[in-house]
């Protein structure tokens, strides 16, 4: 397979979020403004684009049966690595995302493209795939922060429109569901006339 | 690959061992920064919630554990004349987690702003407990405590709790009223 269809499969035909629904907790967790979901998507792109990268140069040196814990060995120090980082340079964001940051070590998004993708394929295809994935999740998750955004609080990006307090619901756990439930419906639409 | 006890023991060990080495590393190299994030953010809160002050309030400081988190005090002169406390205070009774404020009180009591320092409630309800002029911040900003009926005014208080966040705010309010305790003890 061409490394460009690679590339773009992941955002549209075969996005993380819309298609695959995989790292659902994430996706429903952070989305509550566009500029935390891009900034969760950005931290997951770079773990998942290292680490795809990492599993693809160690494949072949891995028994079979002990690849899953090397693999999440691999992804964990990733995450580690990208979790101090973030807390030196980007405190802000660090301490909105919190807890999600760590819990990107259990993002069945990474762990899948490491056993589905990046441990049957080369390097370059699989840094291909995991910039394509990450960009499909990134993307999912800021138009999804940024629909709960306007609606929950009349705001986007952090600039208001409006003077009123907006629709709580979006902003709150149910709003994420309602939400993510019209956008997987709209995208589905989208694609079915795209065949 | 065939697996062997053998070759599973050796990848397994290799790979740990260069992922801590990576962590490490990466550990020693970001350490500095981290911390001067933290002080800065303190340092930036000390500045926005007292008046002008001309010493370095991080080296003046009392620190009092209570149970379950810390009371730090930051004293801020102006010359000799002191302008200003800035007290580091906390409630366990947020929404969800812990709350920390930086509240700035003048030496005769009144307080002369408050600054969120870590929360984690709901965003878009009672996170606009961080933003600037909320009702929290105007119901507080140049009062006493004392001459205040310290609860939200749904329960007969003086204090305009955040629109829909009775718990964020009661919290908020608890805090303030913990850092004016340990005002009253310093300068009696």
């Amino acid at each position: 397979m061409k490394n460009i269809e690679i590339f773009t499969r992941g955002i549209i035909r075969q996005n993380p979020v819309f298609v695959l629904l995989l790292g659902m907790c994430p996706t429903l967790g952070t989305t509550t403004s566009a500029i935390n979901g891009m900034g969760m998507g950005v931290a997951t792109m770079f773990v998942l684009t290292m680490s795809n990268i990492a599993i693809s140069l160690i494949k072949n040196l891995v028994p079979g049966k002990v690849r899953i814990p090397a693999y999440i060995v691999v992804i964990a120090s990733f995450v580690t690595v990208l979790q101090l980082v973030m807390e030196a340079y980007v405190p802000e964001l660090y301490n909105t995302l919190g807890v999600f940051i760590p819990l990107i070590v259990v993002n069945c998004i990474i762990l899948g493209r490491a056993e589905a993708f990046a441990s049957k394929n080369n390097v370059m295809s699989s840094t291909m795939d995991g910039l394509g994935i990450g960009i499909g999740f990134t993307l999912s998750l800021t138009v999804l922060g940024a629909v709960r955004e306007i609606l929950g609080t009349y705001s986007i990006f952090g600039f208001k429109f409006a003077d009123t307090d907006g629709i709580l619901i979006f902003v709150l756990a149910p709003g994420a569901f309602i939400a993510l439930a019209y956008l997987l419906a709209l995208f589905n639409k989208f694609k079915a006339k795209l065949k | 690959m065939e697996s062997t006890l053998r070759n599973m023991i050796l990848t397994l060990f290799a790979i740990t061992f260069v992922g801590s080495c990576a962590v490490g590393a990466i550990y020693l190299l970001t350490k500095e920064p981290i911390e001067t994030a933290k002080k800065e953010k303190v340092s930036n809160a000390i500045g926005m919630v007292v008046p002008e002050f001309t010493n370095d309030p991080s080296e003046d400081t009392i620190v009092e554990e209570q149970d379950g988190g810390q009371l730090i005090v930051y004293t801020a002169k102006n010359g000799e004349d002191v302008v200003g406390y800035a007290i580091e205070t906390y409630t366990n009774n947020g929404f969800s987690g812990d709350i920390k404020l930086m509240v700035g009180f003048l030496p005769d009591g009144t307080i002369h702003n408050i600054q969120v320092l870590e929360q984690n409630e709901t965003p878009g309800l009672g996170s606009k407990m961080a933003d600037p002029g909320n009702k929290l911040i105007v119901s507080f900003e140049g009062k006493k405590p004392s001459e205040l009926n310290m609860r939200v005014a749904k329960e007969g208080g003086d204090i305009d709790a955040l629109t829909a966040s009775t718990i964020s705010s009661k919290a908020y309010v608890e805090a303030v009223q913990r850092a004016y305790d340990k005002f009253l003890t310093i300068v009696k």
